[in-house]
């Protein structure tokens, strides 16, 4: 039935060589655990990839509980975490699904550092992926706000506290990023919206121009 | 892969009609990745779903009125009910139109209209009818539709005890 429909649509819009392009590539020798088992190291840009995607998606379900508001945060999340059934699994999932990715990016960034991938011609790929470290850090950063707990409440005072100790800007960098003098109702919005919609998107693009770079450049070679 | 068919196929004998290797390894595959994206998915779906499978909160009976008032003619008592919404506890404040029966029954009928949810009030068209100010949905005095509604005004359910009236939750009409 599947292969009726999927033919009856790739008759008038010509899809297969679309998902083609995308998924049907060889993968080197070098790189496929199968034939060198240490090549696994190649294998963290997908799994960082991976929990991205899981990040993304339990996320979603998470804003269907959440408010981002000082008196209802606290309350709403631990309403999701404590009576919603599976909720410990799905804030489960988002919580240390956050410390996995920047373990996965980090690990990945050292196979492409001592690979030497970095290299000619993927420098421009290599920023791509520091941007990418870099919105990684800021989510963490925002995420960690949002339950509206003790823990919350320090780290981002302590956080705010070392961008406001930027020479020049810091204090400027610290009123943005507080949305007032205090850790406060307008703080909690200001990194609901940077963690929900402005970084993600970021995120996106940039992971874009990098999955379409390093197709366009393919696996550096072996060692 | 495509090097290792080429092998089966030398070997496989004539009789031989088995799952070739690489359906073998596509259901395996299939089946794992099904296996992992359902063991993501489910838990997130179950989550978010949650509302549709929970049980209402079950009503308890308050005390709104001394039975001697209840009169033949239908009177608007307000109440306040806890509710819990979510992480979200409030009072609501109920209101509930509540007369006699000829039989000296009491009933207590909910104002919110069956047409589309506006609040219906005694007789205000001095026709002794439930009149809703949106559309002109009409209600007898036991909340039976006589015009744009489809359905009986809802009741409350009643309880009298020691002189009062006591109302629970929201039960279809049964007088209409």
């Amino acid at each position: 039935m599947f292969k009726t429909i999927y033919n009856w649509i790739d008759e008038r819009l010509d899809i297969t060589p679309l998902w083609r392009d995308v998924a049907d590539h060889e993968v080197p020798e070098h790189v496929n655990p199968a034939h060198h088992f240490s090549a696994f190291v190649y294998c963290f840009g997908g799994l960082t990839f991976f929990i991205t995607v899981i990040q993304i998606l339990s996320g979603m379900f998470l804003t269907m509980y959440y408010v981002p508001d000082i008196i209802n945060a606290y309350a709403s999340v631990d309403y999701l975490q404590h009576q919603i059934p599976f909720g410990k699994i799905v804030r489960g999932m988002h919580h240390f699904g956050a410390s996995l990715v920047i373990v996965m990016m980090f690990l990945h960034t050292l196979r492409v550092f001592f690979t030497g991938s970095y290299k000619a011609p993927r420098e421009m790929n290599w920023v791509v992926g520091m941007l990418i470290f870099f919105i990684m850090l800021g989510l963490g950063f925002t995420g960690y706000l949002l339950p509206w707990d003790n823990k919350a409440y320090f780290a981002t005072k302590v956080g705010v506290e070392i961008a406001a100790s930027v020479p020049y800007i810091g204090p400027y960098i610290a009123d943005f990023l507080y949305g007032g003098d205090i850790v406060g109702a307008q703080t909690l919005t200001r990194f609901f919206a940077i963690h929900v919609f402005f970084l993600p998107g970021a995120l996106i693009a940039m992971l874009a121009a990098h999955f379409i770079m390093i197709r366009r450049q393919g696996i550096s070679g072996p060692l | 892969m495509s090097n290792h068919e080429h092998q089966d196929s030398k070997h496989q004998s004539a009789q031989r009609n088995e799952m070739s290797r690489r359906q073998f390894l596509s259901y395996t595959l299939g089946g794992t990745t099904a296996f992992m994206v359902g063991g993501a998915v489910l838990p997130m779906v179950r989550f978010a779903v949650d509302p549709l499978l929970a049980k209402g909160s079950a009503n308890e009976l308050v005390k709104v009125i001394e039975e001697s008032k209840v009169t033949n003619e239908p009177q608007e008592v307000k109440f306040t009910i806890n509710q819990v919404d979510g992480w979200y506890k409030s009072k609501s404040e109920k209101v509930a139109w509540i007369s006699k029966d000829a039989s000296g029954n009491v009933f207590a009928l909910s104002p919110v209209c069956k047409h589309l949810g506006c609040t219906v009030f005694w007789n205000t068209h001095g026709k002794n009818e439930y009149d809703c100010p949106c559309h002109d949905a009409r209600y007898s005095i036991d909340g039976k539709n006589l015009a744009v509604a489809n359905a009986p005004l809802d009741e409350y359910q009643v309880a009298v005890q020691d002189g009062y009236v006591y109302l629970g939750g929201i039960i279809p009409n049964t007088r209409a």
